[in-house]
């Protein structure tokens, strides 16, 4: 097996996160140990009252029997309700603090990062691993150590009563655990390989579904299906070998069980005869042990699939986001989490680049070499290109999501890193392709950048995006609730509370990220208006597919596979007759050619 | 026959067909959990023989015949222990045939519910795919995934778990029970007495705590959103410097779900202690009874044992019974909820099925057409494309242009009064679906690609097409270059974790897909926006070339690529403006040249 470079199962890693728990764990291993340990009596009370009272014919202490006995009953019962409670307790509790400090450090993790991993991988890791790991220090520990002490106490009392009787039994345990876990390691590979088979049946309905129109129209039912059967066949003959092993391991278990029994009558039938009590506290706990072995070869298990779990949760953890800031700025602007805004200065909109190379953290091509570009405070910077031309790189370095791998970017003539990103960011708006709200209300949303908007700041940015009229539509107006990502809302209507959120927090650099590309022709001319409003005065940075826009920015980037082929003003790029020129044309062609359909 | 009655017929139906093939895997497992529970309860018999019998000498009178017989078999010289090793071997047997009835019932129940519902997700994949368009539409994409996959675990979940269970329980209950009346029936009414208690007192624990438990989830639910849409949207995040709000808000739900589980705890523990108390209980009562009757003698020691192993044994079984009888109502629901779907009808030819051979002359006869009550979006269209000639159309959004094509193959069909689609003279209604299909080539302007290689792809409609077929449609469509410059060429998945193509590359693939299948319709609706406008001269000429006997319709709004086709139609608001050649069009005053004179206008305007 790999090394884990974590230590000790990986859990010394995340033992600040843990330490808090110590008491609480300590306790419950406790009682449940405790709790075990009594429980072990049980068998002794039904020994006691055949050993005792059947065979001597006497009731002279039975009402101290019946005493012990319900005390045995209630204590175990009792002890088992604390270790449960306990359990539950750090569960729930290193499920929440996990989940925290992993939450907590991705807000700080660089964009490098959200671009290596996906979505998905990185929400399995704050939402399932931490869930993996609180369920292996309550619950897998909590059984682990109540089935081993039951297993050594079992043993411990067989041992005592009779030596010679308890010695095979107890020879059968090393077996039975050896095949579990050979049956064990095989049903964890094989359980995997079914959750693959799984997520593949989901993306085939989900496929059946989203291209029901494309299936139809290509007359791929059949194809479709076929493929399908296949999946859904593999699906079964997984789960059925999955069955086949799970059979084998309950067997097996069953037939120890049953050897130790068998074992008991033939090797001692003949205590039966005298002390009948003790041979049946010896079939008591013949079969009783089979059961603690198994739960031991599960938590071993567990533990073993879990280490992945800690591994990534640890990796995660331990990545060092690509841009910090530098302790001095952190001393005086303060951290994300702790911002220092008294000692910021007021951001003007200054941009500047400084002979600039970059080539992103994953990447092998460097996309700008020695670039320098002066963006003085109201200007308009339009960056145009194919999809995948490389637009998003420049508003990146301005909003120091990536840092130049050579030269510097200045802000109000400064190099970015002498303040903190935070005070960067906080007089940035900015709109994506992709309108990206928020669960919750239409208010909350537009709040975002800016908690402390007026409410008519508020009806202002609505009026301004030309919003207003679908709001007021909402039967509850700002309090409508817009879903999950925002998709009770239409496209359209996303967008353009994008727009109005960012221009709510009152940017001083304004970056419209594609920000039309996405939405249908009426919400681009509201957007359009808008944006004429809006850049008058602050420094803004346009990315577009759609080139409209362009013709009135200051300055135009054209790019071609992420450099930049070539640059100026939109008369300048016109009267070259260029790559930039070509694209014009035929995107005011369409544009206008739309506009006079309707 | 009112409504429920036919639900329960439909019902009834349904399950039947879902359980072909798996039935008799049901009734094996139940067989073998008969066996398997027996093996269960023979076992402490013969411990029971062996101690009141051979050990403690009781009269061989008592026995049943086969151990008499058994017994019999080892008299002479050191009978006791020759008795004691046979029954030991005896012990052994049962218990062989335990674990071969365990195995078995595992495996046949497994094989039972897993083939039901590989039938199910065959059935529902099957039925989603013939389900018409319309229905598709009106339904929302993330109800029906769900219902595909949670609805369905539900109900895997209570057939291969749920519902063996269940009988395997009432099936060692029951025969438990048989077996200790059999040996004392006081000791069995006092055994038995708190069975009904603890599953009524699960039942009701666990139908109570389901909605804390809904509570739960539906809280995890939120977490798992809060997270999820802070990765998805780390830009707005990080540009607006929200990071401590999301880190708040985060905590906040983490702390609302952590507290709902931490109010549960206590419940939930003392469920399980009060369930231990009972066991313990019922187990005591056992224990000191059972002394009793020993002491007065009304019952053997090995009886007493046999008593004693019974009780453990159904300890277990006995407390899941109440949860699993609570559980229940969930599959119900699951049901329903797929039950809808398998309800409604699939698409069917209404008219005669025929599969005519296709030249291709379309006509459109009187057309009109609404999506269910909403306003007309076709009226009164009418044309007629010559075999092997192109039709252009010219539209803007809402002029009814995607309607048309939609109608023509069928993805929305014609009623009575909404006029008639005519293929070489045969009304569409007559033609088989799949026929009509197959015979139309369709390309969208946002196509859809499925998670496949580039190659089967363009080869999806038939897995018979050779490399080299694929090779020439691709470059007919300006593909093959850009696909030979990827890393693995044509096998380069499309999707997620493999590249991600753009729209022009997208729209080439989708124009390959349908160039390859060589039907003598074809529809470009507005499929060439993404590309420039050279690969979309390019792509026409090749077009042209190699498809030249084929209909072909053409919507675009490019005068360019409008002007090739034989006849232009304006579409405007559902209805036909304009219709001509282009010669004739560009100088008949309408939209049409207005279009005209901005595109052709164009180099100069922008220049200046």
């Amino acid at each position: 097996m790999k090394k884990n470079p974590y230590g000790l199962f990986g859990l010394r890693r995340l033992l600040p996160q843990l330490r808090s728990y110590r008491t609480p764990l300590v306790l419950m291993l406790l009682t449940s140990a405790l709790g075990s340990i009594v429980d072990i009596g049980v068998p002794l009370f039904q020994r006691y009252a055949l050993n005792h009272f059947v065979a001597l014919g006497t009731l002279d202490s039975f009402p101290l029997f019946l005493i012990l006995y319900l005390a045995v009953i209630l204590g175990s019962a009792g002890l088992n309700y604390i270790s449960c409670i306990y359990g539950m307790k750090i569960e729930v509790g290193v499920d929440m603090d996990l989940r925290n400090a992993a939450f907590s450090h991705l807000q700080t993790l660089s964009f490098s990062y959200y671009n290596q991993n996906s979505v998905g991988y990185i929400h399995a890791r704050v939402m399932s691993d931490t869930s993996r790991i609180g369920e292996l220090c309550s619950w897998t520990l909590l059984n682990a150590v109540w089935q081993g002490c039951y297993l050594i106490g079992a043993i411990l009392v067989m041992l005592l009563t009779n030596a010679r009787l308890a010695l095979p039994v107890i020879a059968i345990l090393p077996v039975t655990a050896l095949i579990f876990s050979l049956f064990q390691r095989r049903l964890t590979q094989v359980n995997r390989e079914i959750r693959e088979v799984n997520s593949r049946i989901t993306g085939n309905f989900n496929e059946g579904i989203t291209g029901a129109r494309t299936i139809k129209s290509l007359v791929i039912e059949d194809r479709m299906e076929k493929d399908f059967t296949a999946d859904t066949e593999d699906m079964r003959r997984k789960s059925i070998r999955a069955a086949r092993l799970r059979g084998l391991f309950s067997s097996t278990m069953h037939f120890a069980s049953s050897m130790a029994l068998a074992l008991v009558l033939w090797k001692g039938g003949y205590i039966a005869a005298s002390q009948i009590g003790t041979f049946s506290m010896f079939m008591s706990y013949a079969q009783g042990m089979m059961e603690p072995v198994r739960w031991i070869v599960d938590a071993v298990g567990g533990l073993i699939t879990t280490q992945v779990n800690i591994e990534r949760l640890c990796t995660l953890l331990d990545t060092k986001p690509e841009v910090l800031d530098r302790p001095e700025v952190l001393e005086r602007y303060g951290d994300t989490f702790h911002p220092k805004r008294e000692n910021w200065e007021t951001l003007i909109g200054d941009i500047e680049f400084q002979d600039v190379s970059f080539r992103y953290p994953d990447g092998e091509e460097t996309v700008l070499e020695h670039f320098s570009l002066k963006i003085p405070f109201g200007t308009c910077l339009a960056i145009v290109g194919e999809t995948g031309a490389g637009k998003s790189t420049l508003a990146n370095l301005i909003c120091r999501f990536y840092e130049p791998t050579d030269g510097r970017v200045l802000i109000d003539g400064r190099d970015a890193r002498e303040r903190s990103q935070l005070w960067l960011h906080s007089s940035i708006g900015y709109v994506l392709q992709a309108p990206q709200l928020f669960s919750g209300t239409i208010r909350e949303n537009l709040l975002y950048g800016n908690p402390e908007a007026t409410p008519e700041q508020i009806d202002r940015a609505l009026e301004l995006v030309s919003a207003r009229d679908f709001v007021d539509r909402l039967e509850q107006g700002l309090d409508t609730d817009v879903g999950e990502g925002g998709d009770l809302l239409s496209t359209g209507e996303k967008q353009l509370l994008c727009f109005a959120r960012a221009i709510l927090c009152d940017p001083r650099i304004l970056i419209l990220d594609e920000a039309t590309a996405s939405v249908d022709t009426i919400t681009e001319q509201k957007i359009q208006s808008a944006i004429d409003t809006v850049i008058r005065g602050i420094t803004s940075v346009v990315i577009a597919h759609r080139l409209s826009t362009v013709r009135n920015a200051d300055w135009i980037l054209h790019m071609e596979d992420g450099r930049i082929v070539e640059q100026g003003t939109h008369e300048q790029l016109m009267a070259a007759r260029g790559g930039y020129w070509r694209l014009y044309t035929r995107q005011y062609e369409d544009e206008i050619t739309l506009d006079a359909l309707g | 026959m009112n409504r429920s009655t036919a639900d329960t017929l439909f019902n009834r139906r349904m399950l039947r067909d879902f359980l072909r093939g798996s039935r008799l895997f049901f009734l094996l497992s139940m067989l073998a959990s008969v066996l398997s529970a027996l093996a269960d309860l023979v076992a402490p018999q013969i411990v029971r023989i062996a101690v009141d019998h051979v050990i403690g000498g009781a009269p061989a009178e008592q026995l049943p015949a086969w151990a008499a017989r058994l017994l019999a078999a080892a008299q002479g010289q050191g009978t006791m222990q020759r008795q004691i090793a046979l029954l030991t071997a005896a012990l052994l047997l049962v218990a062989l045939g335990k674990v071969l009835a365990q195995y078995g019932y595992e495996v046949s129940k497994t094989r039972a519910a897993e083939t039901l519902v590989k039938t199910m997700r065959d059935r529902l994949f099957s039925h989603l795919e013939r389900l018409p368009y319309a229905w598709h539409m009106h339904n929302s994409t993330g109800d029906i995934i769900q219902r595909c996959t949670s609805d369905i675990e539900t109900l895997k979940n209570f057939l291969a778990e749920q519902m063996t269970n269940l009988i395997r329980i009432v099936i060692l209950l029951l025969l438990s029970l048989s077996f200790m009346l059999g040996m004392d029936p006081r000791l069995t009414l006092i055994a038995m007495l708190p069975v009904p208690v603890i599953i009524l007192y699960s039942f009701f624990f666990h139908r109570r705590i389901g909605e804390a438990f809904l509570d739960c989830d539906e809280n995890e639910g939120l977490l798992s959103a809060i997270a999820q849409e802070n990765l998805t949207g780390v830009r707005i995040v990080r540009a607006f410097g929200r990071e401590r709000y999301e880190q708040d808000r985060f905590e906040a739900q983490n702390s609302l779900y952590t507290d709902k589980w931490m109010k549960l705890a206590r419940p939930l523990a003392a469920f399980w202690s009060i369930g231990d108390v009972l066991s313990g209980l019922q187990i005591l009562l056992t224990v000191v009874f059972g002394a009793l009757f020993c002491l007065r003698g009304r019952m053997r020691p090995g009886t007493y044992l046999a008593f004693l192993s019974y009780c453990a044994m159904m300890t277990w079984p006995v407390r899941m019974l109440g949860r699993m009888i609570a559980d229940m109502s969930k599959a119900g629901i699951s049901l329903d909820r797929i039950r809808a779907i398998m309800q409604a009808p699939e698409e069917e030819d209404a008219g005669q099925r025929l599969t005519p051979q296709i030249r291709g002359e379309i006509v459109f006869d009187h057309v009109s057409f609404a999506y269910e009550d909403n306003a007309e979006v076709l009226h009164d269209v009418s044309f007629r494309i010559p075999a092997g000639t192109t039709l252009g159309i010219l539209g803007g959004t809402g002029s009814g242009k995607s309607t048309l094509v939609m109608l023509l193959d069928k993805l929305y069909e014609l009623s009575e009064g909404q006029g008639q689609i005519r293929i070489d003279g045969v009304n569409i209604r007559d033609i088989r679906t799949d026929h009509l299909r197959r015979s139309i080539g369709m390309v969208l302007q946002e196509p859809f690609l499925f998670s496949r290689t580039i190659a089967e792809n363009i080869a999806i409609h038939d897995g018979e097409v050779s490399r080299g077929q694929i090779r020439e449609a691709a470059r007919a469509a300006c593909l093959d270059e850009t696909v030979m410059g990827f890393a693995k060429g044509y096998d380069t998945l499309v999707g997620e974790r493999g590249l991600t193509l753009s729209g022009g590359q997208k729209q080439r693939t989708a124009i390959a897909r349908t160039l390859v299948q060589r039907t003598p319709i074809l529809i470009f609706d507005d499929s060439l926006s993404a590309v420039d406008t050279e690969t979309d001269a390019k792509i026409r000429s090749s077009l042209e070339a190699r498809f030249g006997s084929a209909t072909v319709i053409l919507i675009s709004h490019r005068i360019t690529t409008l002007s090739k086709a034989d006849r232009i139609l304006v579409l405007d608001h559902g209805q036909i403006a304009e219709q001509g050649s282009h010669e004739e069009l560009k100088t008949a005053g309408g939209l049409y040249q207005r279009i005209c004179a901005i595109q052709s206008g164009l180099g100069e305007e922008a220049a200046e």
